[in-house]
């Protein structure tokens, strides 16, 4: 993998592939849960009105917080491609985590702890959230396998291999 | 609308389309003079400047404005155009660059003076142009402004005043191209961007979760709801805008801080 090594720039870096992959994977999964889920099937809702007024904070944080994460992942990851220091596989780890870590987030605290908006309405919520979270779960147990692969890979680069 | 009130709308247009086409005609004289020094100037730029005077005379126009004299979805398009698409549009043209480098030299140095004064640091942080931006967008909508603005058109235009004014502030403090001295670096104006996105959002909720409550004594609660919507999604857009601007100019100055660097290495290279 030639774009792995670098080209004297330092190398690729492992770490820092990884985290602009990931902040793409959260943004990128946000957006889905609004274009998909609010816009299209209209399965749950801009703001259902029936939760409490501090769920509608926390919703604005988290909304800001996904929009800033798209542009500035997608910005951190053509800096890493530009100076030929991208770690292809650690970015693709990086991305499956991001995409997991927010949709387990969305499940649990969404959903659950503050209770801003269900799956889904007047359905049984069970099969809903079994499979929201188990898609969750399943991303990030990739991308747990995708990083240790690409620790291991031959030719990650000289960061891959800090021990 | 009576006819006599939509002539009075149309007249009072006429100067607005003066001023901006004025600004126009002196912008783009200023950008061929730049082309042709050798640092010249971006076509874009001047296009950039041409959308937000567009943008403000569509805003401004007699139709939209009536319209949004009596309804909310009317008022929040103008909110998002007067305050958050044309001051973008306008402060991506960098006028002030170009001001600085077509000037006479003792106008330059004028500018200069006024660029470096302690008033124009204090009003030009980032954090006092979230507060008069995203707090002026509070007031009106959480206070009897909102009241007395459908009451009265001069209420009306001052408010269209203060967005254009606040929404350019905040642009230019953000994410500006034009020389802002001791403006603070990135993370800094990245947190604020963050606080403006949440707070826009939440007041969209806000707006949206209560309508008969805010805007107190507002008429068409109704339709509240259907403008809170555009607020929310309208303001994602211009906001997404504003972050890529920020990063876009993050993203140049460190691809020169790398070019600056990189014949180190090559030389030492295999």
């Amino acid at each position: 993998m030639a774009a792995a090594r670098g080209d004297g720039g330092g190398g690729a870096r492992f770490g820092r592939s990884l985290a602009a992959a990931a902040v793409i994977g959260i943004g990128l999964m946000a957006a889905v849960d609004e274009i998909v889920f609010h816009q299209i099937l209209a399965w749950h809702h801009f703001y259902d009105r029936s939760t409490p007024a501090v769920a509608l904070l926390s919703d604005g944080l988290l909304h800001a917080g996904e929009l800033i994460a798209l542009v500035a992942g997608f910005f951190l990851f053509a800096d890493l491609c530009r100076r030929r220091a991208l770690h292809r596989r650690a970015a693709w780890a990086g991305l499956l985590l991001g995409l997991g870590c927010f949709q387990l987030f969305d499940g649990v605290i969404d959903h659950k702890v503050l209770r801003l908006h269900q799956v889904r309405y007047g359905v049984d919520l069970l099969p809903y959230d079994l499979a929201w979270n188990g898609a969750a779960v399943l991303l990030l147990v990739a991308g747990a396998a995708a990083t240790w692969w690409a620790r291991r890979a031959p030719g990650a680069g000289a960061t891959a291999r800090p021990r | 609308m009576s006819p006599a009130h939509h002539g009075g709308a149309v007249v009072g247009w006429l100067p607005v389309l003066v001023l901006l086409a004025a600004a126009l005609v002196v912008y783009a004289g200023a950008a061929r003079r730049a082309r042709r020094a050798p640092r010249g100037w971006s076509g874009l730029r001047t296009a950039s400047f041409a959308a937000g005077v567009v943008l403000l005379a569509a805003a401004l126009s007699p139709a939209v404005v009536q319209g949004a004299h009596h309804d909310p979805r009317g008022h929040m398009l103008q909110h998002l155009v007067i305050g958050m698409y044309a001051p973008l549009a306008l402060v991506l043209a960098a006028p002030v660059t170009l001001a600085l480098r077509t000037m006479a030299p003792a106008w330059r140095r004028r500018a200069a003076r006024l660029l470096r004064s302690r008033a124009l640091h204090v009003l030009g942080h980032p954090v006092t142009a979230l507060l008069l931006d995203i707090g002026g967008l509070y007031l009106v909508h959480l206070t009897p402004v909102y009241a007395a603005m459908q009451a009265s058109p001069a209420v009306h235009a001052l408010v269209n005043l203060h967005y254009f004014a606040a929404g350019y502030l905040f642009a230019w403090a953000v994410a500006g191209p034009d020389p802002a001295p001791r403006r603070p670096g990135t993370p800094t104006r990245l947190a604020v961007l963050f606080a403006a996105v949440a707070a826009h959002s939440l007041l969209a909720k806000l707006l949206y979760a209560y309508p008969g409550t805010w805007p107190p004594g507002a008429d068409h609660a109704a339709a509240m709801g259907e403008a809170a919507k555009l607020m929310y999604y309208g303001g994602d857009l211009a906001e997404v805008l504003l972050a890529v601007a920020l990063f876009a100019a993050w993203y140049r100055r460190r691809g020169r801080r790398f070019a600056a660097r990189r014949p180190v290495p090559a030389a030492g290279g295999p």
